[in-house]
């Protein structure tokens, strides 16, 4: 296990030392006192853990492809931005754009998400991003989804707050992938595109699969989980423009 | 079925005298227009677009595509497409698509510009026996350069270099995303920069394993949709673009039709086969600078800062105060394509009534840069109309570091600029994912053909750099003095910095 202390050290260095160190072999790598550096683990690839202490910046796994990251605070805007593999888990909340055009690879997140999770996100064949959020999110969840799973738990439910589970333009310009959301889906809040629907058996089956997972990083219960249906959401066609155009 | 109202564009004859009923003009037509009748050729000349594939392919010169003669009363005000398109639109209520760049009367500032040549007082060059320099390096450059002894005594540059793209001429080829176009054609692009010593551009696409073999005359691209971008695509190249804008379409996202996606584009883009690819319009996690800045940085830091790290945008009203942004932003290269550039779709409405010619944005963005002390800070590429070498050396002269050529690259692999891109059926293999159609455009045929018309327009811009007395492309950057405006109005001349003729 490597240490470096992040304190005071400009976001350029710090990633340097990272990708010196992986590069080097090194599989475990803990970065203490991280305070707002952007990058962390960007473009990187091989199988190292990175486990960071602090609250971490923008565009953190970046075109990541392979590490697995673990944040043990809340963390900030534009996670997993076009992530190819891998697995980044956050132990408290997480910002805006998570997820652009993500390729592969799961992103987990405790408690509650931003604006615009899961845009573009996109799949093919074994190549499935996941991003599970264990609370609420903000407006234009899964915009122009492409393919992969988007999971929305609410575990904490009503209990804090009377927010919506889920904001405003649910899934427009949904083309492809899935989207499940535990409790009632308001159908005013989805975009034009989307689909709603209760589960199949293997929906549920597939659900469990991903969700096993989660609980696993979290220590949550999947009993507990699973015992509030939930609702799918799929693209109501593959082409909703097709119309749109005299030829 | 309800008989469009909409007049045919073209008339597609054939002399059945001359017509020896080989059928080659059924089998190359990609768009329907030919059927076989029993002992004739039967033609729907409501599907013609005017390719001239089958006028090209049939053996006996029996084929004319004419101008339907049949147009609507005459009427100045009234045009035969300004009626035409209400009645296509009134029968479908859809957007009016088109593809290439606007076939509209904007005047070309191109064709009012006139080069400077040596007469008596200094001598001009004879490129054919004489060196010409036209090596072009695109990258950001230190504003100046410090030197220190080496171990040995001598003199070495102690200045680190940034990323440089070494281009043999100052041309480049213009992103074009394998979906908008064929394998075949990126591999034509392909072969020809490679063998330039130039780059191509692999446009929203991906990248396809084919073309990896080339990495060394690659830029890829990072668009909205993120297609095909992974670390090892933002590694296989020689730089990395982020595409914010498209001269033919500014401000509206991409929109590859489903008909273009089997399943070799969605493998390589990783959305569902016959799904429309959707690029959105804004890349969502870009909302200003400081958010491009996020992610040019981002990429370098993918990509270890060996790379530089192009932005490419559409010509636009403010075009010089946002590239001043892009370039304070961190990027290496701006990328400028001027409202008369390509596109394999676009609705009309946007091409034709958006944007600004690429003359006016290159001079702007030059003097711009100048003014502010950062023009070496990043190299400038203009695109979206260079038809021909003298534009390339008109916006070279105006500011340019490089000029991108697209449609002039179609042209070569037989395209006529019909414009029907949008519809995946190119007679030409070009614009299309048709395996019958695709399979017509052979890689290295017509890589020949492109080298070559790369090779005329080489030869053609070192006459006149010759004639104007200079022995480097480099000379002639940013040179407005040897440009003169003809019938053009003093503020135009006060745009483009430029002298009317005769002062």
């Amino acid at each position: 296990m490597l240490t470096i202390d992040a304190k005071g050290v400009y976001y350029r260095d710090l990633n340097s030392k990272v990708r010196d160190a992986v590069s080097k072999g090194e599989k475990e790598i803990l970065l203490k006192n991280v305070n707002g550096q952007y990058y962390i683990g960007d473009g990187l690839q091989g199988d190292a853990t990175i486990t960071v202490e602090g609250v971490p910046g923008n565009d953190l796994a970046a075109f990541m492809d392979g590490p697995t990251i673990i944040i043990k605070a809340n963390a900030q805007d534009n996670i997993s931005n076009t992530m190819n593999s891998g697995k980044v888990i956050v132990h408290g909340n997480a910002g805006d754009v998570l997820g652009y055009g993500m390729r592969g690879g799961k992103l987990h997140i405790k408690g509650d998400v931003g604006y615009r999770v899961g845009i573009h996100m996109k799949g093919y064949k074994k190549q499935m991003p996941v991003i599970i959020a264990g609370g609420k999110a903000g407006d234009f969840f899964g915009e122009y989804m492409a393919g992969g799973v988007l999971i929305l738990l609410n575990l904490d439910g009503d209990k804090n707050d009377n927010r919506n589970i889920v904001g405003d333009y649910l899934g427009t310009g949904m083309h492809g992938g899935t989207i499940f959301i535990r409790g009632d889906v308001d159908k005013k809040l989805c975009g034009a595109e989307v689909g709603v629907s209760d589960l199949s058996e293997e929906d549920t089956k597939l659900l469990t699969d991903y969700l096993k997972d989660y609980c696993n990083d979290f220590g949550l219960k999947l009993d507990e989980i699973m015992k509030t249906p939930f609702k799918k959401l799929i693209p109501a066609s593959l082409r909703p423009y097709g119309n749109l155009y005299a030829y | 079925m309800f008989k469009s109202l909409a007049t045919p564009e073209f008339l597609a004859k054939i002399d059945t005298e001359k017509c020896i009923r080989c059928k080659r003009c059924i089998q190359n037509c990609g768009w329907g227009v030919y059927s076989w009748g029993g002992n004739n050729v039967l033609i729907d000349t409501f599907k013609c677009v005017k390719c001239l594939r089958c006028y090209h392919y049939c053996p006996e010169e029996a084929i004319t595509i004419e101008d339907n003669p049949v147009r609507y009363r005459n009427n100045a005000n009234w045009g035969f497409y300004n009626i035409r398109n209400i009645k296509k639109q009134a029968e479908t209520g859809g957007i009016l698509l088109t593809g290439m760049g606007s076939d509209m009367p904007y005047p070309v500032l191109f064709d009012s510009l006139l080069i400077d040549a040596c007469q008596v007082t200094n001598p001009s060059i004879d490129p054919l026996r004489e060196p010409m320099e036209l090596r072009t390096y695109l990258g950001k450059k230190p504003a100046r350069l410090e030197f220190e002894k080496g171990p040995d005594g001598k003199s070495k540059l102690k200045t680190k270099m940034p990323p440089q793209i070494k281009l043999d001429l100052p041309f480049i080829f213009a992103p074009m995303s394998y979906g908008s176009i064929s394998l075949n054609a990126q591999k034509t692009l392909a072969i020809a920069a490679k063998e330039l010593g130039i780059v191509m551009n692999t446009g929203e696409g991906g990248l396809h394993e084919e073309i990896y073999p080339y990495r060394s005359n690659i830029i890829v691209q990072v668009a909205s949709g993120r297609f095909g971008v992974n670390p090892d695509y933002l590694n296989a190249g020689v730089a990395v673009e982020i595409k914010i804008g498209q001269g033919a379409k500014p401000g509206i996202g991409g929109h590859l039709p489903g008909e273009k996606i089997p399943l070799d584009i969605a493998k390589t883009r990783m959305i569902p086969v016959g799904t429309d690819a959707l690029s959105p319009a804004p890349q969502h996690d870009i909302y200003s600078i400081e958010d491009l800045r996020q992610l040019i940085y981002a990429i370098k830091e993918a990509t270890n800062y060996t790379k530089p790290v192009s932005v490419k945008i559409a010509a636009v009203h403010n075009v010089a105060a946002i590239a001043s942004g892009i370039v304070r932003a961190g990027a290496d290269i701006v990328y400028i394509d001027g409202f008369r550039g390509g596109t394999g779709a676009a609705p009309s409405t946007i091409r034709d009534h958006l944007g600004i010619p690429i003359e006016h944005a290159i001079a702007a963005v030059d003097e711009r840069l100048r003014q502010e002390g950062i023009r070496n800070e990043a190299s400038i590429i203009a695109a979206g109309g260079i038809r021909s070498s003298a534009d390339a050396a008109k916006a070279i002269a105006l500011g340019a570091d490089a000029c991108a050529i697209g449609t002039a690259a179609l042209i070569t692999m037989g395209c006529t600029v019909c414009g029907k891109c949008y519809t995946g059926n190119c007679s030409w293999g070009i614009t299309t994912q048709r395996p019958e159609l695709t399979v017509r455009l052979d890689p290295e045929i017509f890589a020949e053909r492109l080298i070559n018309l790369i090779h005329a327009w080489t030869h053609e811009l070192k006459e006149i750099l010759g004639a104007l007395g200079i022995n480097a492309v480099e000379s002639l950057r940013g040179s407005r003095e040897r440009l003169r405006g003809v019938g053009m109005d003093a503020q135009t001349l006060d745009i483009l910095g430029i002298k009317p003729a005769g002062r």
